[in-house]
């Protein structure tokens, strides 16, 4: 029970290449997992099948302990409802303001009154850092990082326990990103989140997880905390953590 | 999972005392199944007395859903009697933080607003003309400019749309066009017999089918095919600042994106204006051929005198400047779109709705000016 994520056994397949063959993953509760891996080894897509949006050719994924499909639509959506995820580009609703696209979860529920939804996205907006006269605007006024923070907000609208994120600071100058990986990780502790985020920004993964898992021929290579993964000898991982540009991130990050 | 819950006890001193316990998350007040307001309704009754005292000590989990409950209950303040982990009482400050936040300002509502509504629209309109004749006056310059450097011509793009509007359109056109032939010809054909009056089916076809239906019916069908996709294609390519692209490798987006899709549905439309009147009357053939026993030769014979020639002229003319005019109307919605999924649906609309009411429009000019050519005189 205490695994919020097992994959077992999973294969994919698009076309006729095999981009997953019997990967096994298991992820406890409170860690904050990174998922790294080279261009095109499949973390987006093993991303997307996490919640459900692509299903695996074979093998299964268990979410919270449960199956991701089956059981009828409520259970689907209720267990739907337990993670929250931002999508790389944000994903937001282009044609709501900033306000609806964060209340659109939470009316989805049909129990909150309108003062109560109001409350709570004024919390939301407060706990991303962003200031009620930017509840107006619409998603095509933002910039990119404040697109990140509304993404993140409507991402914990239905306080979730599982946090999935899509390159978090891809596309952000590295201040930004630096204070946008600070406020995931400050909301993580607080909220008692797990985190699992696909990334290849070696600053991001220094500064905020705990574990990370290797993605490469076709499996998860290795999987742990970041001083092990970086004992494995591996192309990959030689490639990854020790080149000049992450030697440096790492030096700075410890 | 064990719900939120709250019991009243009396404490040692003897003063009332809530003890909160249970999870008082999102899912496990929605699990509750009572509403929200009526939860809070109870609950401020028993904290109703001022000497009540808070026990939040025994709750299992509280997450900002549960904490705003609590929070309205106690009506936007912390009581002056309550027991809490810190962990706890920080959510609290959270929302007692965004609380201080000023809210957003809003706009009142202006007692003038319909004629600022009015106003507005005006002033809007006003602005699509000015856009629209921007438009028409930069494919003039682009025209000038091609007749001095013909290299220039952007020869692949206006065949790529030959082929996306012209042919593709072909069957659509073909079917369309034939069916409405049948169905004009199976209709005249019975009111006409009631006279004795069989023989002018081919007048009343002819003409009909030629100098107006052949154009208009091509020209909305054009409009819902080809207009549409224009307009969302260079919509989508402001969204994703494909035209910005261009503009930055010095590619003029008027040359390169709408002067192909102008002069392309200027070549294909009078074609496929064309092609859909052969079919219609076709269909027109046949139908009379079983309602009327025209033969098909006497028809195809008769044709050429009962219609003169001029109007065939005419239903090609107006079908170049259909063609014109909708790709004019497509561009200039297009290039209108702002980076957003509603502006994208709402351009594509008043494309295709501007698009057939200009062609009506252009009908109705046509007619008025070429009242005297081509009708045959009695």
């Amino acid at each position: 029970m205490n695994s919020i994520i097992a994959i077992n056994d999973l294969s994919t397949r698009l076309g006729d290449a095999w981009i997953h063959r019997h990967l096994n993953l298991e992820i406890a509760r409170g860690e904050l997992v990174a998922l790294v891996g080279g261009s095109g080894s499949g973390k987006t897509t093993l991303l997307r099948q996490m919640i459900g949006l692509l299903t695996p050719t074979e093998g299964s994924i268990r979410l919270f302990g449960e199956p991701l499909f089956g059981g009828g639509t409520a259970r689907e959506r209720t267990l739907r409802q337990r993670f929250g995820v931002l999508f790389q580009q944000g994903a937001l609703f282009s044609a709501l303001n900033v306000f609806d696209n964060i209340a659109f979860p939470l009316r989805e529920l049909k129990c909150f009154d309108a003062t109560t939804i109001r409350d709570l996205v004024m919390l939301k907006l407060e706990m991303v850092e962003l200031r009620p006269r930017h509840a107006l605007l619409m998603p095509a006024e933002l910039s990119g990082g404040m697109v990140k923070r509304v993404a993140l907000a409507r991402a914990l609208a239905l306080e979730p326990e599982l946090l999935l994120l899509d390159e978090p600071t891809a596309g952000l100058d590295p201040d930004l990103a630096d204070g946008f990986v600070r406020l995931i990780r400050r909301l993580g502790e607080e909220l008692g989140l797990t985190v699992v985020l696909v990334t290849h920004d070696v600053d991001t993964l220094a500064a905020l997880t705990t574990r990370v898992a290797v993605l490469a021929e076709r499996r998860i290579l290795t999987y742990g905390m970041l001083d092990e993964v970086m004992q494995l000898d591996h192309p990959f991982v030689r490639n990854f953590f020790y080149s000049e540009r992450s030697q440096r991130a790492l030096a700075n990050a410890i | 999972m064990s719900r939120a819950n709250y019991s009243e006890t009396r404490s040692v001193a003897g003063q009332p005392e809530l003890v909160l316990t249970g999870r008082w998350t999102l899912r496990a007040l929605a699990e509750n199944g009572k509403t929200d307001a009526a939860w809070q309704n109870h609950l401020q009754e028993l904290g109703r007395h001022d000497a009540v005292s808070w026990n939040c000590l025994d709750i299992e989990a509280l997450d900002s859903v549960g904490a705003l409950l609590l929070w309205h209950t106690w009506e936007r303040k912390l009581p002056e009697l309550l027991l809490i982990s810190p962990a706890h009482l920080q959510i609290f400050e959270r929302i007692a933080a965004s609380d201080r936040e000023p809210a957003a300002v809003v706009v009142p509502r202006s007692p003038f607003e319909g004629l600022i509504v009015l106003g507005a629209s005006v002033l809007a309109f006003k602005r699509h003309v000015i856009d629209f004749i921007d438009l028409l006056g930069r494919l003039v310059l682009d025209l000038f400019h091609l007749l001095r450097h013909p290299a220039d011509l952007p020869g692949r793009e206006i065949s790529a749309n030959i082929y996306k509007s012209g042919v593709r359109a072909m069957p659509v056109t073909a079917l369309v066009g034939f069916l409405i032939g049948v169905a004009l010809s199976y209709l005249s054909s019975l009111q006409l017999r009631q006279f004795g009056a069989d023989i002018f089916i081919v007048n009343l076809l002819g003409l009909s089918i030629i100098r107006e239906l052949g154009p208009v019916l091509v020209a909305v069908l054009v409009a819902g095919r080809s207009g549409s996709a224009m307009t969302a294609q260079l919509g989508v390519m402001r969204v994703t600042e494909e035209i910005d692209a261009l503009a930055t490798m010095g590619v003029s987006r008027s040359l390169r994106l709408i002067f192909p899709k102008v002069v392309a549905l200027g070549v294909v439309t009078p074609l496929l204006v064309l092609w859909a009147t052969v079919l219609a009357l076709c269909g027109g053939m046949v139908a009379a051929g079983f309602q009327l026993d025209i033969s098909y030769g006497y028809f195809i014979e008769t044709l050429p005198k009962a219609v003169p020639v001029a109007n065939l002229w005419i239903g090609l003319t107006k079908g170049v400047a259909f063609g014109l005019a909708i790709a004019l109307v497509a561009c200039h919605f297009g290039l209108r779109v702002k980076p957003n999924t509603e502006s994208l649906s709402a351009n594509t609309t008043a494309s295709v709705v501007s698009a057939i009411t200009m062609v009506i429009l252009i009908d109705a000019v046509f007619a008025i000016t070429t009242r005297s050519i081509g009708l045959p005189k009695f």
